[in-house]
């Protein structure tokens, strides 16, 4: 076989093997449950895709899951763990549902000014953990979750404090948006035409940026290791912030989106964990962006199916997170294993930029 | 204000065991990035064990297995296929936070054994001191115990130094036949075990039973606090003991200010990053350099090849 033909084939069959073996942990789980594992599957897969109004919750659980993870490559290819994410989210969350509090007027008006609101909170919250690394001396793992819990801190103070619902003040979220500040959708559905294509544009304009441009080319200078970035002659902390304010900024979109889009309030919970689920997706894709997309689909159907099979089954919808969770680490391994195999490549699996952290 | 150490020392005690286990594994060079997953799974477990065979310590048992195996497939995954340590330790943080939900559904609200309170005869009668730190259980005792027992281990004897030595310089240590990455694999075990405990430690003692994400956010912050704890036993404890304070406070205002209780168990991360910023300035260096005792309380260097793999 040409060597091309047999990598191609390798790189396939290291996607396929973890996924039947994912699939086959599922149908254990299940039958250790005590459900039929195919109906089960079967109903997992009507979840996501049944009518048109799972479609569209499908769509969009893909869409601040693509906005995150667009985001996430951005810092990836700097080399930086930017595990705040959901932190960032939810502070452009927070900016995005001061902005529909505040901002009067039409549909037209109201909501772009809420998904720019949610790009600003988003990107100065990543912008924030960049400089805790670059200026403070903290990694950014740890001073990223440190601003995930400060975000989570203030949302529930809004909500129970200044943002309270008339009369009550509950940790169930505020009121209702009025109805100009809410998304609009295609028919009764969620669907939101804008926030697809935000998504979309997000996505491509990411790969254009790492793919195309000076500035793609240092961060991934950066992301090699300091000796590369001198050779280009790169302020190195300057790229590294702004790789964190792209992030930060998609991220706090992604926020926006949730607010105004999915919950129509502020909640507690406001980011839904796909900052984290985002980094599934990014951890499995690798370098290769574009395949962020589909990925992120298939991330999509299993999270809003297992949430459907919930309702009426009665299983327990943290199938669908185990079901990521270890197609992701089995991913992980047999890449792993490949490596070993084949010793003649030094890049250490996991991190984009095939440094250790 | 005697009842309230005393509930701050009982509520701190799976923090204790969690913190300074990961302290162990970090002190390796063996960063587990999976704390939350793995602390929870154990506590699940340890529950179930307890439930099933009626003896706690089964619990304790089995909930130590857990947490040891988590982390020596964090570590093997490092060790022998060469996979980010943080990669793998975050998809295990996640993907044990759902399975112990898919597999806890059953468990959810049961009664389950507990750890028998047993005061020490004598001691629990000294006044103040006395019920404080003697009139708790084997497990809170046995948390007491660690502290002063790692402290010594790492810091007083040859084992512990080695320790020390493949987190800090493995290539040195190698050179002198000290197999780095078996003694990686081993300690990533021990940390684990003790993570896995104090996962048991919720659900067999101070946080009784199981429901749907029993520790939720409790692995976080025990990474928090190791690091607050700048990779030391006895300030890994100091940081746990405050965070069991913010706990106990926050349930004391809870009637009165029903937000605050809410608000104050997320303190320990924005603290922690505050402390980190601080001990990095550098005329907080320069003057830990030139007072010699304070050196021990505010040096806060990771151990150097942490997240490193070594390869001999």
């Amino acid at each position: 076989m040409p060597p091309a033909e047999r990598t191609r084939l390798h790189r396939t069959a290291l996607l396929v093997l973890p996924a039947l073996a994912a699939l086959g942990v599922g149908i254990l789980l299940l039958l250790a449950a005590g459900v039929p594992p195919f109906e089960a599957l079967w109903r997992l897969y009507e979840g996501a895709f049944g009518d048109g109004g799972d479609v569209a919750n499908t769509l969009m659980a893909w869409v601040p899951l693509v906005l995150a993870a667009a985001g996430l490559c951005v810092t990836f290819a700097a080399g930086a763990w930017n595990i705040g994410i959901d932190g960032q989210i939810t502070f452009g969350a927070i900016s995005a549902a001061a902005a529909a509090r505040l901002v009067p007027g039409s549909t037209a008006v109201v909501v772009p000014a809420v998904v720019l609101a949610g790009l600003a909170g988003g990107a100065l919250w990543g912008l924030a953990a960049g400089v805790l690394r670059t200026h403070g001396g903290v990694n950014e793992i740890f001073g990223g979750l440190g601003l995930d819990f400060v975000a989570r801190g203030l949302a529930i103070y809004l909500i129970i404090g200044p943002w309270q619902r008339e009369g009550v003040a509950s940790t169930g979220g505020t009121d209702l948006f009025r109805r100009e500040a809410w998304l609009p959708t295609v028919g009764s559905t969620n669907l939101s035409i804008l926030a697809l294509v935000l998504a979309i544009a997000a996505l491509a304009g990411t790969v254009v940026l790492l793919r195309g441009t000076r500035f793609g080319l240092e961060l991934k200078a950066i992301g090699k290791g300091p000796a590369s970035a001198i050779l280009l002659g790169v302020d190195a902390t300057r790229r590294m912030l702004w790789s964190f304010l792209i992030c930060g900024g998609l991220a706090g979109v992604a926020g926006a989106v949730q607010a105004i889009g999915f919950h129509h309030k502020l909640v507690p919970a406001v980011s839904g964990g796909y900052g984290f689920l985002a980094l599934l997706v990014v951890l499995l894709v690798g370098f290769r962006q574009a395949w962020i997309a589909p990925v992120a689909l298939f991330f999509a159907a299993i999270l809003s199916g297992s949430t459907q099979l919930q309702l009426r089954l009665d299983i327990d919808s943290s199938l669908g997170g185990v079901l990521q969770g270890v197609l992701v680490l089995l991913v992980l391994l047999a890449r792993g294993w490949q490596l070993r195999r084949d010793r003649s490549t030094v890049a250490v699996v996991g991190s984009p930029t095939g440094e250790a952290v | 204000m005697e009842a309230i150490l005393t509930s701050i020392i009982a509520a701190a005690t799976p923090l204790v065991f969690a913190s300074i286990g990961e302290t162990i594994t970090e002190r390796s060079g063996v960063i587990n990035l999976s704390l939350e997953g793995s602390m929870m799974l154990a506590a699940l477990a340890g529950f179930a064990a307890g439930y099933h065979s009626g003896v706690w310590w089964v619990g304790f048992l089995a909930a130590a297995a857990v947490g040891a195996a988590v982390a020596a497939l964090v570590a093997g995954s490092s060790i022998a296929l060469r996979i980010n340590q943080v990669a793998v330790g975050f998809v295990l943080a996640l993907l044990c936070v759902d399975l112990s939900s898919f597999l806890g559904v059953a468990y959810v609200r049961q009664r389950g054994v507990s750890v028998p309170h047993q005061p020490i005869p004598g001691l629990s009668e000294i006044p103040w001191l006395g019920q404080i730190l003697f009139s708790h259980d084997l497990v809170v005792y046995a948390g007491l115990a660690l502290i002063v027992a790692s402290t010594w281990w790492m810091f007083r004897t040859g084992s512990g130094l080695i320790l020390r030595g493949i987190g800090e310089r493995p290539a040195a240590a190698h050179a002198r036949a000290v197999p780095v990455n078996r003694l990686r694999y081993r300690y990533a075990a021990i940390g684990g075990a003790l993570v896995g405990i104090g996962g048991a430690a919720f659900s067999l003692d101070v946080k009784l039973g199981w429901s749907f994400r029993h520790t939720a956010g409790f692995g976080w912050i025990v990474l928090a606090i190791v690091i607050f704890g700048g990779w030391h036993p006895v300030r890994a404890a100091f940081g746990a003991y405050l965070f069991g304070a913010l706990q106990v406070v926050a349930l004391k205002l809870q009637p009165v200010f029903p937000g605050l209780s809410q608000i104050l168990p997320l303190l320990p991360f924005p603290l922690m990053i505050f402390t980190l910023v601080l001990v990095n300035r550098s005329w907080l260096r320069n003057l830990a350099d030139r007072v010699p005792a304070l050196r021990g309380l505010l040096s806060t260097d990771t151990p150097a090849a942490l997240g490193r793999p070594f390869q001999p």
